[in-house]
């Protein structure tokens, strides 16, 4: 079957959804190609999860088409049903059943074969570390104990396209970790990833390319790579400057500024400069010096996937996610979406 | 086609063996399905007249009565008794009628009788003679079995003395009752015994315990799993959206099917309900009645967000078909309107079959109706339910 698959494992076209007024996801396209990791970056509410839905047959789309493993989610959703693995937010098992039970039973209901699900069971559980909780009871598991028989679970029917809606939330540093360099390895293994993430870093390291999506829309699709470069290349810089009596009236003026793109004040005392034009770090050091600023320190640095969101929505992310407004927005949206589930 | 039907059934009875057992290692949920059933069946047993039984009815006597026969009047409201030694009335003694009125309001007493002075002196000289009961309207179900028993008290006590008027009158006289009372009125069932009340309402309380086991379960069924996120894992895997329906459906009807044999010997062990007909017969119109609701609580569980709003909703159903039902009292008794949407709720046919089954022995062939009418219910209702369940778990 593997051989009529098609180049792109993943296909959207125009990808719409509308719950009542509100628009989710807002004409979105792209394509995977297969083995690929492709990240979803995004603010919480961007549409990111309403997108993944959607790909898994869980959501119907308003208007435009996707296909999975070369199947309509619209015309073959039991086909595409058949060829993936669902990593959603909350953890797909049941507390009351043990690891070897949950496995079995979604094994069974993916078709997987029966005398294949033990073997697939051993070799999932060994490749996560598990085997020891086999025959435990779910419920009795952390957070990411059960996300690691999460994930196994859904890759025990060997799935083409693996869809992890933002795995490592919530989870302990190793156990991120250890997730991350699972996810890497499954690529190797010709395993096509969609993944989620509002974690900046796990979209950097982990992704062959990464969709930036934001208030419903996808403001731009790259390599990790090629999105930084777009922020620091040429004459585009980004520096960190630390000023000991930072004030309002140095920012403003710093702000109106020609060749500063966007100055964003990360820590008390401390600006992130994205500029553009050259000279730009002895021009600011001149404007602040000017206005008596003493600046302790100056770096210049490696933009990071933040800097490419401000870039192309001008605003932080972490305002987003975190701001009052927004956060108002995201819990609207979430009571919406828990209702159509 | 054969081999996609094969894998949607062998599919529903996984989903259903899961639902068993993840609902059998959850402790709370186990001892609440006990519970539940021996808890609506001792309260609702017990909480409604059970029996036409009053005993130490509390009740006022005013005798102002100088003669004898004030007193012998008396005598026989003491003596009288519900059986077993038990005595029927618990008597206070008055000493007018303003003294009684007081203690009805003060609810020391639940009736009271007056035996007026002339009382003696009037029967003596051949005249009628009026004796008067005071009821409490407070408590109409008390007053109505005291006056019952004063009625049945007095004419017994007014009929010796009639019999003695007669053979002093017509000397000789054969029979003076046939004088008196010239036919009598003789009651009779068609099963042996006496049926006490806890028998016309037994079935009633089974049908509804069943129901709300079944709703209460299913209430939980569906939201349940999408509270808990599990639904999307069976959503996005390749089964049939049938099979989850028919898979929770086989797993509610084990557990109706149990918690129905759990009401059953709770009717027999704790309220000596004696089933007359086939117990075969019972247990299927119980599996009916569980199979008559699926559907229903299917689609109200589907459609609710969350755990708590079908709950609510499932209530607001429930409770309406309860006393629509005729599971506590008679459906004939309601207003035409009522009747009307008595007609169309299952548990009025699973009430009917039970009580027809269990207090009169009824067979299969006198309640074809019935169940008939619970099979299409529970047919019509899983049809619709199949549709809006995939309906809204793809939006």
């Amino acid at each position: 079957m593997n051989e009529k698959l098609p180049m792109n494992m993943i296909e959207v076209q125009g990808l719409t959804k509308l719950f009542g007024q509100f628009t989710a996801v807002d004409h979105v396209s792209f394509q995977v190609k297969k083995g690929e990791i492709f990240g979803f970056l995004g603010p919480n509410g961007a549409g990111k999860t309403t997108v993944m839905r959607m790909l898994c047959t869980l959501l119907r789309p308003t208007e435009g088409s996707a296909s999975v493993a070369g199947f309509d989610i619209r015309k073959q959703p039991g086909r595409v049903r058949e060829h993936i693995g669902l990593v959603a937010e909350k953890i797909i098992l049941y507390d009351q059943l043990t690891a070897a039970e949950n496995l079995t039973l979604f094994g069974r209901l993916n078709n997987l074969p029966e005398k294949e699900i033990g073997q697939e069971i051993d070799k999932w559980l060994g490749r996560l570390h598990m085997e020891r909780w086999r025959n435990n009871q779910v419920g009795t598991f952390s957070t990411g104990m059960k996300q690691r028989i999460n994930i196994a679970r859904a890759l025990l029917h060997h799935p083409d396209v693996l869809v992890l809606d933002e795995p490592t939330l919530g989870l302990d540093p190793q156990t991120t970790r250890a997730i991350h360099e699972f996810i890497s390895e499954l690529s190797q293994e010709e395993i096509t990833v969609l993944l989620t993430t509002h974690d900046m870093n796990e979209a950097d390291s982990l992704s062959h390319e990464i969709a930036i999506i934001d208030q419903a829309r996808i403001v731009a699709i790259d390599t990790p790579r090629n999105l930084k470069r777009l922020v620091s290349d040429g004459d585009n810089r980004v520096m960190d400057i630390e000023v000991a009596n930072l004030s309002e009236a140095m920012l403003s003026s710093l702000k109106k500024m020609d060749i500063i793109a966007s100055v964003v004040e990360t820590e008390p005392y401390s600006l992130r400069i994205r500029t553009k034009g050259e000279n730009a770090a002895g021009a600011i050091v001149g404007a602040i010096a000017s206005q008596g600023g003493q600046i302790r320190a100056i770096n210049t640095m490696e933009p990071n996937l933040e800097d490419v969101f401000l870039h192309f929505t001008g605003r932080e992310m972490r305002d987003v996610s975190t701001g009052k407004v927004a956060s108002t927005q995201g819990r609207t949206w979430r009571k919406r979406s828990s209702r159509v589930r | 086609m054969l081999q996609r039907i094969k894998k949607a059934i062998v599919h529903s009875y996984r989903l259903g063996v899961k639902d068993l057992l993840v609902f059998a290692r959850d402790r709370l949920r186990l001892v609440t399905f006990v519970i539940m059933p021996i808890f609506m069946m001792v309260m609702t047993g017990y909480v409604f007249p059970n029996q036409n039984v009053l005993k130490n009815a509390p009740l006022g006597v005013v005798n102002l009565d100088q003669g004898p026969l004030g007193a012998q009047i008396i005598l026989g409201l003491n003596q009288a008794s519900p059986g077993q030694g038990e005595k029927l009335l618990k008597l206070t003694y008055l000493k007018d009628e303003a003294e009684a009125d007081q203690e009805i309001k003060d609810q020391e007493i639940n009736g009271a009788i007056v035996i007026p002075a002339d009382f003696s002196s009037k029967i003596a000289a051949g005249q009628q003679a009026t004796i008067t009961t005071i009821t409490d309207q407070s408590n109409p179900q008390i007053s109505l079995m005291i006056s019952g028993t004063l009625d049945k008290l007095m004419s017994d006590i007014s009929n010796q003395m009639a019999t003695k008027k007669v053979e002093t009158l017509i000397p000789g006289v054969a029979d003076p009752q046939g004088v008196i009372n010239p036919f009598v009125v003789e009651t009779k069932g068609i099963i042996p015994g006496n049926p006490n009340y806890f028998e016309f309402m037994a079935p009633g309380i089974m049908a509804m315990v069943i129901m709300m086991a079944a709703m209460i379960g299913l209430a939980g069924s569906v939201s349940r799993e999408r509270e808990l996120g599990t639904m999307d894992g069976i959503l996005s895997a390749p089964i049939s959206r049938l099979s989850v329906v028919v898979g929770k459906s086989f797993a509610l009807g084990v557990r109706g099917l149990l918690q129905a044999a759990l009401t059953l010997i709770l009717a027999v062990l704790l309220f000596g309900v004696v089933v007359h007909g086939n117990l075969g017969i019972v247990i299927l119109l119980l599996i009916l009645t569980v199979f008559s609701f699926i559907g229903i609580g299917l689609i109200i569980s589907a459609v609710s967000s969350d755990q708590e709003t079908a709950m609510t909703i499932m209530m607001t159903v429930m409770f309406p078909m309860m006393f629509l039902s005729g599971a506590f009292f008679p459906v004939q008794q309601m207003p035409m309107v009522l009747q009307w949407i008595s007609k169309v709720i299952p548990l009025t046919y699973s009430v009917e079959a039970l009580r027809k089954c269990i207090v009169l022995g009824t067979g299969l062939s006198g309640m074809t109706t019935e169940v008939w009418v619970m099979l299409a219910f529970g047919a019509v209702f899983l049809a619709i339910a199949i549709p809006v369940f995939s309906r809204v778990t793809t939006r």
